[in-house]
């Protein structure tokens, strides 16, 4: 068969036709997309690809997950960390609807995917045939595209639209169904050319020096100037460009969650995390700037807090590639829309270099606060059971920030992302914008894939890592080195937080029992240990971190520890609490 | 701030307002497009798909009634969609537009009891299938002016009544085609961005 792949590309060289399947024409377009990872599980109505995969497996690496929702958990955990394409794959029918959690959750973080499902012959489609669903409108919502082949002919240039429109612009998951009659179906293939354009389809808007020019006037003249960024810089892949804009114009900058590594944790003019758990400065003094430079961020209600209590006193200068994201929830001075790769050094060129010092003291001040109220106990306590957060900062003294740190969701996520340390950009990988427990697991399987050369740490609540934990099979299998933490406080940690401070402590059903993780892994063929102790941490941590190949770390941790600070719902961010 | 007293009245004040979106002629693209108006509790009004001025672009026109603001947002969410080349949005006064009703009578009691000639003048209606059994009127116009048919003809047991969705014409618009061939272009230009934001920065938004 490598004869044929190779024939393929000669023919198709020389300006002749292949007959081809169209699932060779699928797995074809994959390679020369440059994709080199899959994420997938068979079934009846795709499974001429896989037949077709069978002969591709050298060119193609096909992760066997347990489960689909595993299966584009990883893709995004990959595309997250290669800032490559994720590639999954899925059966029809509940193999399709599996996705539909990823696919939202890939949709509102703005994560590139092209999921391929495979569905019944085109001639059943509307009978409901065994396994068939409609794939395409049920995943209308969580998509930024989607399209059903029921011709091999159409395969070629709807994976190359697919992968355009997945990475461009704004990025978006992307699903393509075909029906199993056209991954059968034999075709003349004149080779792939990949899309550059599609004319119903504008991803970057022009960049408008007008408004770059205004906002560059803004920026000069304030006097409490404040950046807030989030995912759009990593996203555009312009750390440097914005990294170059933030020590030009020395102004404080804060991170939303999927924000964070784009500049480092220990930059000095990193002031921290914005939002409902962020950092005590940003949050106040969100309400106290005079100009708020917000860059790829789309104001999520966590960040924002109250909205008619947000940053009313401030010009808002807002950056962004989506145009639907301009005055969606706060309105702009100045809008500069455009991929701030382009728009950031034009701004940077106009700004006066400057120092904030006073201002950036305040943040200071703020923050001396904060750590004495929270987060010096939080970090270093030296009675009573373990919290959270001296796992992580451990945890940050032996990877040093170098780390990919892969978060579930809730306490556990929101502790790791505050004290977690960051030196890169992608390596922060969490669920932000759908907050999909069961996200960290399969999410740092595929972040593994996509940054091999990294240590990968999975922190998990007790909650969430029973969520997906099939895909412990995957890790056996593969043998992928992922190291996993369980912060296990016997609890569903955020909710029971939300029940003590505003349900009058009645824990309605967070009151939940786990297995012996560590017999779990071993079931798996996984290494693993559970500590109680303070005192077995450190040698805990090395243990797993020095350990060849995978590795569970459970650590009991306080049962009834609270993330603060917090911005209660419907409060504005300057009434963020301490405690 | 004083944002929210410096918004005009039609930022606040819900209109009907027409949304003309030209699209590629995509299986689905219907489904897209409505779901951004149900996910938000909005009721369409009128829904209207036809062909446009060119061939292969299609067009839809569809009417809700809302505030400025929300048909803003809800022009740009659907102007994201991958098949959508464009969105516009304009309140009944900047539109020429029609609905056309038909209504369905009995023959006999229409021609015993009303001067059928008098009802067809003063409506501009037409009779399009005279029967035995029943008559078909037709008439085109507001909405005001097709309910009023139906107020004349109800007392004379109306049998069967339908009203299209509206279409419309944009009065300052000159057409697609020169934006279409902008969107051609490898590198659009600014033709195909409007940007009605500029010295509109005081507007603040609620939703």
């Amino acid at each position: 068969m490598e004869v044929a792949q190779q024939e393929i590309l000669n023919k198709t060289a020389e300006k002749e036709t292949v007959n081809i399947s169209g699932s060779v024409a699928l797995l074809e377009a994959l390679i020369a997309e440059g994709v080199d990872t899959i994420f997938g599980y068979p079934g009846g109505a795709i499974m001429p690809i896989y037949d077709a995969l069978y002969d591709y497996n050298e060119k193609l690496n096909h992760i066997l997950v347990r489960h689909e929702q595993g299966g584009i958990h990883a893709g995004q955990g990959y595309a997250r960390t290669s800032g490559k394409v994720g590639v999954v794959f899925a059966t029809s029918g509940p193999g399709a609807t599996n996705l539909v959690t990823g696919l939202a959750d890939a949709q509102i973080d703005s994560t590139p995917l092209v999921c391929i499902t495979g569905q019944v012959f085109a001639h059943l489609l509307g009978t409901d045939a065994f396994q068939e669903t409609d794939v395409i409108n049920i995943t209308n919502p969580v998509t930024k595209w989607n399209y059903q082949v029921t011709d091999a002919t159409e395969i070629p240039e709807v994976l190359a639209k697919a992968f355009y429109i997945a990475k461009s612009g704004r990025p978006g998951p992307v699903l393509i169904d075909i029906t199993k009659n056209a991954q059968i179906q034999l075709f003349d293939y004149e080779g792939y050319t990949p899309c550059n354009h599609i004319r119903s389809y504008r991803p970057k808007p022009i960049v408008r020096m007008p408004y770059v020019e205004q906002a560059a006037e803004l920026i000069n003249k304030a006097k409490k100037p404040f950046i807030i960024w989030g995912q759009g810089v990593i996203l555009g892949s312009a750390e440097q460009e914005f990294k170059t804009f933030v020590e030009k114009s020395g102004i404080p900058a804060a991170w939303t969650i999927l924000g964070a590594g784009a500049i480092p944790t220990s930059h000095p003019l990193n002031v921290g995390m914005l939002g409902m758990h962020g950092n005590y400065g940003p949050n106040v003094l969100t309400n106290e700037c005079d100009v708020l430079i917000a860059i790829g961020m789309r104001f999520d209600d966590r960040v924002t807090g109250r909205l008619d209590k947000y940053a009313k006193q401030a010009k808002v200068i807002h950056l962004d590639i989506d145009p639907a994201e301009i005055d969606k929830n706060v309105k702009t001075t100045v809008p500069v829309w455009g991929d701030c790769k382009e728009t950031l050094p034009l701004l940077t060129s106009l700004v006066e270099q400057k120092q904030h010092t006073a201002w950036l003291n305040k943040f200071r001040e703020y923050t001396r606060q904060e750590v004495e109220a929270v987060i010096h106990d939080e970090l270093n306590p030296t009675s009573g059971e373990m919290t959270m957060g001296e796992v992580i900062k451990q945890l940050n003294d032996l990877t040093h920030g170098e780390a990919i740190i892969v978060t579930d969701v809730g306490q556990h996520q929101m502790v790791a992302c505050r004290y977690a340390q960051f030196n890169n950009t992608r390596s922060n990988i969490t669920s932000g914008g759908l907050g999909t427990m069961g996200f960290a697991l399969p999410a740092a399987i595929g972040a593994k894939y996509g940054a091999q050369d990294k240590t990968v740490v999975a922190i998990i609540g007790d909650g969430g890592f029973q969520m997906t934990l099939q895909e412990l099979g995957t890790i056996m299998q593969t043998g992928v080195d992922v190291k996993i933490i369980i912060l296990n406080n016997r609890f569903l940690g955020m909710v029971r937080q939300w029940q003590e401070l505003f349900n009058d402590r009645r824990y309605s059903f967070v009151d939940i029992e786990s297995p012996d993780f560590v017999a779990v892994a071993a079931a798996y063929r996984i290494p693993g240990k559970c500590i109680t102790d303070r005192a077995e941490l450190p040698g805990a941590l090395n243990e797993m971190i020095n350990n060849k190949g995978s590795f569970l770390l459970e650590v009991m941790v306080t049962k009834e520890n609270n993330v603060f600070p917090m911005v209660p719902q419907g409060c504005s961010v300057s009434e963020i609490r301490l405690k | 701030m004083t944002n929210f007293k410096t918004m005009s009245n039609q930022d606040i004040e819900k209109q009907e307002y027409n949304i003309t979106v030209y699209t590629e002629n995509q299986i689905g693209l219907l489904s897209r497009i409505a779901i951004i108006f149900t996910r938000r509790k909005i009721n369409i009004d009128s829904l209207n798909t036809s062909p446009s001025e060119i061939e292969s672009i299609h067009r839809f026109n569809i009417v809700i009634t809302e505030s400025e603001e929300v048909v803003r947002k809800l022009t740009r969410q659907i102007e994201k969609q991958v098949e959508v080349l464009k969105v516009y949005y304009h309140t009944n006064q900047d539109v020429i537009w029609q609905e056309l009703a038909l209504y369905k009578v009995s023959t006999d009691v229409i021609a015993e009891k009303v001067s059928v000639e008098r009802l067809l003048r003063e409506n501009g209606a037409r009779a399009v299938v005279i029967r035995k059994d029943y008559t078909v009127f037709e008439t085109t116009g507001h909405r005001e002016e097709t309910d009023n048919l139906i107020n004349i003809l109800q007392p004379y047991g109306l049998i069967e009544f339908v009203r299209s969705a509206r279409v419309a014409i944009i009065k300052d618009s000159e057409g697609f085609n020169a934006k279409l061939r902008e969107f051609e272009r490898l590198e659009p230009g600014e033709e195909v961005i409007e940007n009605e934001y500029l010295n509109k920065g005081q507007k603040v938004f609620t939703m």
